[in-house]
């Protein structure tokens, strides 16, 4: 339509070249990555064995296996989700469906994102002087495991709230002029709609608290430690504490021992998200509006 | 067609007081926005929790031992020695910032950058797919980049530059950066994203091309977006803990050069609590890093936030 | 064209032995401060066909809006005045939600809940509390086949409601309103998204419906209240011009000679 100008030769190759220069910003953040999956995989496969899953570590952590800490994990994140899950829901439904819009409001979302914002470390601290001495919790699951609550908490409750407020007003409404309380609309219109969100902000936590040792490691997690958890109120091992552990205080570890761990760790959570999006992907392809 | 004639309801009209009455799902209904509500409030529950707790076990050493001269100014951390016990955080203020610092050198372009990409010039599945992996990224736990930087950062470092030690700054720095490079790409992006497409669609009917369009319309729209975005990954390369801990060294330097080991603040308290016997004053002087630790991200994300809502509002 | 032929004996307004059914008095509302409606007092009696006219943003819908109590979820909607349901001011009802039930509403945007059609239907008879299965049955049987819409979906009760035709929607949002078993039914111009073969169907159902309930019925097409209503109101920018037996509106006999204006179609 229009003859080819200098000027617009000029233009295009130069879009092409910022084009590619974006394009290989984005490559030099991810490609790291692939690579330290590579290695990861390729060091720490061979330690991975039904045996180095299920057997407890031997001869001071430098031998055996992982169970304890896979076990202890497997509690921490459920003890954490069973507390947080309910109060981060709560939490979201009363910011989307109750929550005027005010200063309070905004000082609770304030909140929230300092809540997100604070340390691990800092998390940690708050977990001993409270859950630890204050409730004279001890070092226990219970104790680490509310920690890891109510760092996570912001996490689910964001999730939450994002996919509450994807559902339409108008379904509320609709419901609210059939008669129907503010709760039975949302039990039966909203949250069977915010199931997707949710979930989501559920994996993401649970990525969190696997891998992260810091606010556990004063609270209830041991360095070692080869019995299983009985209770709420006994100290665990955990997973991401062991790779520490293993892999910078205990001296004559071999190589493929702390890979080994490392690998575990980041293939629950890897195969954590994709699940979650897969999960989401599912939903949308029955989206009900 | 309307075959069914009979009447909807047979029996007599209750009467008005019969239908207002409260019922059971009434009150459950008011129980229940009770109970939302005060979920709704723990965060800020927990947020004063947080910052009466740290406070009331460091207390002590707030009120006993602590010189503000000494704290910020001295860069001897040296609680336990026998001699006399120095509780200053000078070098560990260093180490924070140098390794902070130097992760935003590396994390800010890049992520900035793959945002723009993302956003402004990938298409289709390409886009989804990086959005994909950007999540993924972001979910790889702290303590396995620390592993990372331990293991395959450190010979790497010492083989290409020839240095002794390559648990430093600059090992540091690299794996915070990617830490928190899918963060910040991510809150970019929706930055960019905000930024109405009438913006986009005038510029291009003015014959902008895709370049400059995103140079000087997209970027300018959304900068504080990206700000925000900018200092959310500071407050996450400042509160990391494990990884800095595992990459930086752990040794306590004023850094002159990027291949010198350092020690953060985080990683102190995380190395020495469990050390320490509660109520002693190296416990509390860890909880004073702590409330420190507390004020600063309390400050960050305080910032971030009234700058991204600066835009919205707008 | 024949007015109501078939349709039972007309009750004149006043001579009921019931108390009006609404009753409204000095009636504003407004939203953040902009009135939209002001000064209205009307009566409504039981069993009645009560048309509103009047062209775009008279304050047709802020009525009905307002009489449901849907201004508890806008912030920005305030209402004065009193409205009286069942002899009782509504916003002296204990429970608001009851208050609700009793009253049925379709907007003008049907609006299919994201649940299967059946489930639509039998949300409210669900929410009051009946969980006999073949008393649901009954009521969605019914519901759908008084809304005209039984013999199109009645193969796929269980597809999802949001993705029916618009139209569809509409006549399931009426379904749902029946299955309140409602004193008063609120619509608010309804036939927008209806054909004009399905617009007829519903009309014949309101028909059958005065016997039952209440109805307010707000439309902006004058020969629909002219078909349908006992009275017909006439709201204009936000008041209440006239109100008067529908027959004689429509053939001249006016106080406000911009009822006549409008209803003969000279501006709106």
């Amino acid at each position: 339509m229009f003859a080819t100008t200098e000027l617009n030769v000029r233009n295009s190759r130069r879009q092409a070249l910022v084009q590619i220069l974006f394009m290989l910003m984005t490559a030099v953040l991810i490609l790291p990555v692939l690579i330290i999956l590579a290695t990861l995989i390729h060091k720490g496969g061979p330690a991975i064995s039904f045996e180095f899953l299920f057997s407890e570590p031997t001869n001071g952590m430098t031998a055996g296996g992982i169970f304890p800490a896979l076990v202890g994990t497997v509690w921490l994140v459920a003890v954490a989700l069973l507390v947080s899950v309910p109060l981060g829901v709560a939490a979201a439904i009363y910011l989307s469906e109750f929550a005027p819009q005010n200063w309070f409001t905004r000082i609770i979302n304030l909140a929230i994102i300092n809540l997100a914002g604070v340390p691990s470390i800092v998390h940690a601290l708050f977990g001993v002087g409270a859950f630890v001495l204050f409730f004279g919790f001890g070092t226990s699951i219970l104790a680490a495991s509310l920690t890891l609550a109510i760092m996570t908490l912001p996490v689910v409750i964001v999730a939450t709230r994002e996919s509450l407020q994807a559902v339409p007003l108008a379904f509320r409404e609709a419901c609210w002029n059939m008669g129907a309380t503010r709760w039975q609309t949302i039990r039966r219109v909203v949250l069977p709609n915010a199931v997707s969100g949710i979930l989501t902000g559920v994996i993401l936590e649970v990525a969190r608290t696997t891998g992260e040792p810091a606010p556990i490691m004063f609270t209830g997690a041991a360095f070692f430690l080869p019995f299983l958890p009985e209770s709420v109120f006994d100290q665990t091992m955990a997973l991401s504490l062991h790779l520490f552990v293993i892999s910078t205080q205990v001296p004559g570890v071999p190589d493929e021992l702390p890979y080994g761990v490392a690998l575990v760790l980041i293939a629950m959570v890897l195969v954590m998200n994709p699940l979650s999006i897969a999960f989401r992907m599912y939903l949308r392809g029955k989206k009900k509006w | 067609m309307a075959d069914d004639t009979r009447p909807l309801s047979v029996v007599a009209r209750p009467t008005t007081d019969e239908i207002d009455r409260r019922n059971l799902d009434w009150y459950i209904d008011k129980v229940v926005q009770a109970v939302v509500f005060i979920c709704g409030i723990s965060a800020i529950v927990f947020v004063i929790g947080i910052f009466v707790f740290v406070t009331a076990e460091g207390f002590g050493f707030l009120v006993d031992t602590f010189d503000f001269a000494e704290f910020f100014g001295s860069p001897r951390w040296k609680p336990t020695s026998e001699y006399r016990t120095t509780y200053g955080i000078l070098a560990l203020i260093a180490g924070t910032a140098s390794v902070t610092g130097l992760a935003m050198l590396v994390a800010i372009p890049f992520s900035l950058g793959a945002a723009i990409y993302i956003a402004e010039f990938a298409t289709g599945k390409t886009r989804e797919t990086l959005k994909v992996l950007v999540e993924l990224l972001a979910a790889v736990p702290s303590v396995v980049w620390g592993f990372i930087g331990l293991t395959i950062m450190n010979p790497l470092i010492i083989k290409t530059f020839d240095v002794p030690v390559g648990l430093n700054v600059l090992n540091a720095g690299i794996i915070l950066g990617l830490m928190a490079a899918p963060i910040m790409t991510s809150i970019a992006e929706d930055a960019l994203k905000a930024v109405p497409d009438r913006y986009r669609e005038a510029a291009e009917a003015m014959g902008a091309t895709r370049w400059q369009l995103v140079f000087k319309v997209v970027l300018p729209a959304a900068k504080n977006g990206l700000l925000g975005a900018v200092l959310l990954g500071v407050g996450r390369g400042f509160g990391e803990t494990m990884a800095v801990l595992m990459a930086s060294g752990h040794s306590i330097n004023l850094p002159d050069s990027i291949f010198d080991s350092v020690r953060a603040l985080t990683a102190t308290i995380a190395a020495e609590l469990g050390e320490t016997a509660v109520g002693s004053d190296h416990y509390r002087a860890l909880f004073t890093i702590g409330i420190f630790l507390f004020i600063i991200t309390f400050i960050i994300n305080l910032t971030a936030d009234l700058i991204v809502r600066g835009i919205r509002k707008g | 064209m024949a007015v109501d032929a078939g349709a039972p004996m007309r009750l004149a307004p006043g001579a009921e032995t019931a108390r009006p059914k609404v009753e409204v008095r000095n009636l504003a509302i407004s939203y953040d401060g902009t009135p939209a409606l002001v000064g209205v007092n009307l009566e409504i009696y039981e069993n009645e066909i009560f048309g509103i006219i009047g062209p775009a943003n008279s304050g047709k819908t802020s009525f009905l809006k307002a009489l449901n109590r849907m201004d508890m979820f806008n912030a920005a909607m305030q209402v004065s005045g009193e409205i009286n349901f069942d002899g009782r001011d509504i916003r002296q009802w204990r429970n608001v939600y009851a208050l609700r039930g009793r009253i049925g509403v379709v907007f003008p945007l049907p609006v299919g809940l994201p649940m299967t059609v059946y489930d639509n239907v039998a949300l409210s008879p669900r929410l009051s509390g009946q969980t006999n299965k073949a008393e649901l049955n009954d009521i969605v049987e019914r519901c759908l086949r008084r809304a005209a819409l039984w013999d199109e979906v009645k193969d796929r009760l269980n597809s999802l409601g949001s993705l029916l035709s618009g139209g569809q929607q509409q006549r399931l949002t009426i379904a749902r309103a029946l299955s309140q078993e409602p004193d008063l039914l609120m619509l608010d111009e309804f036939s927008i998204a209806v054909d004009p073969v399905t617009t007829m169907r519903i009309e014949d159902v309101l028909k059958e419906l005065r016997n039952e309930m209440t109805i307010i019925l707000v439309t902006n097409l004058t020969q629909q209240a002219r078909r349908l209503a006992d009275r017909t109101a006439f709201f204009l920018t936000g008041s209440c011009v006239e109100i008067g037996e529908t027959e004689a509106l429509f053939t001249g006999q006016v106080e406000d000679s911009r009822t006549a204006d409008y209803i003969a179609g000279r501006f709106g």
